[in-house]
């Protein structure tokens, strides 16, 4: 290797550590250190009391459903964006940032006032007898709709850069297009779904400003771990919401394992020298 | 001859036009229900009962505080963070040490902590029943609470936005001309500020709008560690809450709309800047680091 001339490791590389160390890495290890400090036993009956084994349930379930949701119409999205010419593709490409853009409080409250019994969509779907705000579906919603972006981003750029050579050798060889969707592109576009969905699952697990209006936050049905901690914060009970928050950290340790394991992966298969 | 060509070519997978229209019209519909509609809501009951409950909500003392809160609150957030991004890039894309992957993913962490969690490390950081929040106490700091507690919270949640965007860019763009630069007498910050910044500002200012519009719009740390005083600590997002809360939901779409204007000038200043080659290509440029060494 040879030798570097470039100044400025020391106070570049001094405050990156720093920075990092003060803001990210002590709160995270206080946090950790907090709920640590429980004996076990203490622990374990925390974050395995019904309440809590209930906004795990509702928080992984409704987050399940929301990043299939977003898996289709995310590609979907992605590949109509990518694959046809339409007048109005470019704000519509713009506007999948929307949900990244607007923040998230702004987003509960529109969500609860679009799907209430009284609001545009509410109205309509309460007549067919379904009710949207303040039950799980509205939790769905709320995370289907701050996720989104993460599977149309990632999948965007490998459809564009899929060559048509592919295709067209499929075609010669006479395959129907679900065929060659299904042998065909979906494999080639699978690391980067997979990819986004574990972002979006992520995401919507740990999701909260969005979902707080339109939830009814009933313990035991509607009440996502973010809220609980929220919660026994509100009731001073910092133990409690150490543990649980620190079973909140730990599941977005594990998703980012995932992503970046599934991230290499994607890489390794779609970038081409 | 290309006309010849694209005539004897086959349309590719999905370009029939029966599929075509169905799944442009499917897709488009959810999308105007699903992202328009949340947009277009916020006006429309902004503005329900009138103009003037609108410009009333906006004028009253604790919705001029809150919005000032926030714009502070960007004020120092957001240069430090650049600060950080830039230094970040410059040490991770310029230099070789050990525990560069280590660092790169203890970065991007933020990005997969719930805002929750986030607000509770901080209070088990300088709360009463965190680590310095005893003698933080006894010498009358106040952290929590406060703007400083608002400001560090917000600095968690944005912390990877600025160094994301030139990591991958600089790593890609390689250290050649710097080390001309340098070879040529010109010290650090010159070869810095007239060799590396021209080349990044899009990406640059790319980051600096992102971690602006989160910074501007996060909720659920700020809440946590603000205390949610109304006139006080309240920024513009909890200050949403608390009217909608108090049933005053045209006041709270009132002061949404401020937050949704800035979403739609973030995303106009976004593809602006895509346009000028900021934030593509990533994946490559990802890859880069990884491998390029």
């Amino acid at each position: 290797m040879r030798r570097n001339v470039l100044p400025g490791l020391h106070l570049s590389l001094g405050i990156t550590l720093f920075y990092v160390g003060l803001i990210v890495v002590l709160p995270l290890a206080a946090l950790v250190f907090k709920a640590a400090s429980l004996g076990p036993a203490e622990y374990w009956s925390i974050v395995s009391s019904p309440r809590a084994l209930a906004s795990y349930k509702v928080t992984a379930l409704s987050a399940l459903v929301a990043t299939l949701f977003n898996l289709v119409f995310g590609l979907a999205l992605a590949w109509v964006l990518t694959r046809y010419r339409f007048p109005g593709r470019r704000i519509v490409d713009a506007m999948v940032d929307l949900p990244f853009a607007l923040p998230t409080a702004v987003a509960g409250i529109s969500l609860t006032a679009l799907f209430s019994n009284n609001g545009w969509f509410g109205s309509v779907l309460s007549e067919a007898g379904l009710k949207v705000a303040y039950t799980p579906i509205g939790i769905m919603i709320a995370m289907c709709f701050t996720s989104l972006p993460f599977i149309v981003r990632t999948v965007q750029p490998v459809l564009e850069d899929l060559d048509p050579a592919l295709e067209e050798a499929a075609q010669s060889l006479g395959g129907s297009d679900w065929t060659i969707f299904r042998k065909v592109i979906l494999p080639l576009l699978t690391p980067a779904l997979l990819a986004g969905l574990s972002l979006s699952f992520a995401r919507s697990l740990g999701e909260f400003g969005a979902i707080i209006f339109i939830a009814g936050n009933q313990p035991m049905s509607t009440e996502i771990t973010a809220l609980l901690i929220f919660i026994r914060l509100e009731e001073y009970d910092y133990q409690a919401a150490a543990a649980i928050a620190s079973v909140l950290l730990l599941t977005a340790f594990a998703m980012l394992a995932v992503t970046n394991w599934l991230q290499s992966r994607a890489l390794r298969y779609t970038v081409k020298g | 001859m290309s006309a010849v060509a694209s005539h004897k070519k086959p349309p590719r997978v999905g370009d029939g036009p029966v599929f075509r229209r169905l799944l442009i019209g499917i897709v488009l519909s959810l999308g105007a229900l699903l992202i328009l509609a949340p947009l277009l809501v916020i006006g429309h009951e902004a503005f329900k009962q009138g103009v003037k409950v609108y410009t009333s909500t906006l004028n009253h003392p604790d919705t001029r505080h809150a919005i000032m809160m926030t714009v502070i609150t960007a004020l120092i957030a957001v240069p430090v963070n650049t600060a950080f991004g830039v230094a970040a890039a410059w040490a991770i894309t310029k230099f070789d040490f050990r525990g560069k992957r280590l660092l790169l993913v203890v970065i991007e962490i933020p990005f997969s902590v719930s805002p929750i969690v986030a607000g509770v490390a901080y209070l088990f950081v300088y709360g009463l029943q965190g680590l310095f929040g005893p003698w933080l106490d006894a010498h009358d700091i106040k952290i929590l609470f406060a703007l400083p507690g608002i400001v560090l919270a917000s600095m968690f949640v944005t912390a990877p936005f600025v160094a994301r965007e030139l990591i991958p860019l600089m790593q890609a763009q390689g250290r050649d001309l710097e080390e001309a630069a340098t070879s040529l007498g010109a010290s650090g910050w010159r070869t810095f500020f007239s060799v590396t910044l021209p080349n990044v500002k899009w990406a640059l200012l790319y980051g600096v709008v992102l971690c602006n519009a989160r910074v501007m719009g996060e909720f659920g740390a700020v809440s946590i560690v603000s205390g949610n005083i109304r006139g006080q600590t309240n920024t513009l997002p909890l200050h949403i809450e608390l009217l909608y809360h108090d049933y005053q939901a045209a006041g709270a779409f009132a002061s949404a709309s401020i937050l949704a204007l800035l979403a739609v000038f973030t995303i106009i200043a976004k593809v602006a800047l895509e346009r000028r080659g900021a934030g593509r290509r990533k994946a490559q440029a990802t890859d880069a680091v990884s491998t390029g060494h």
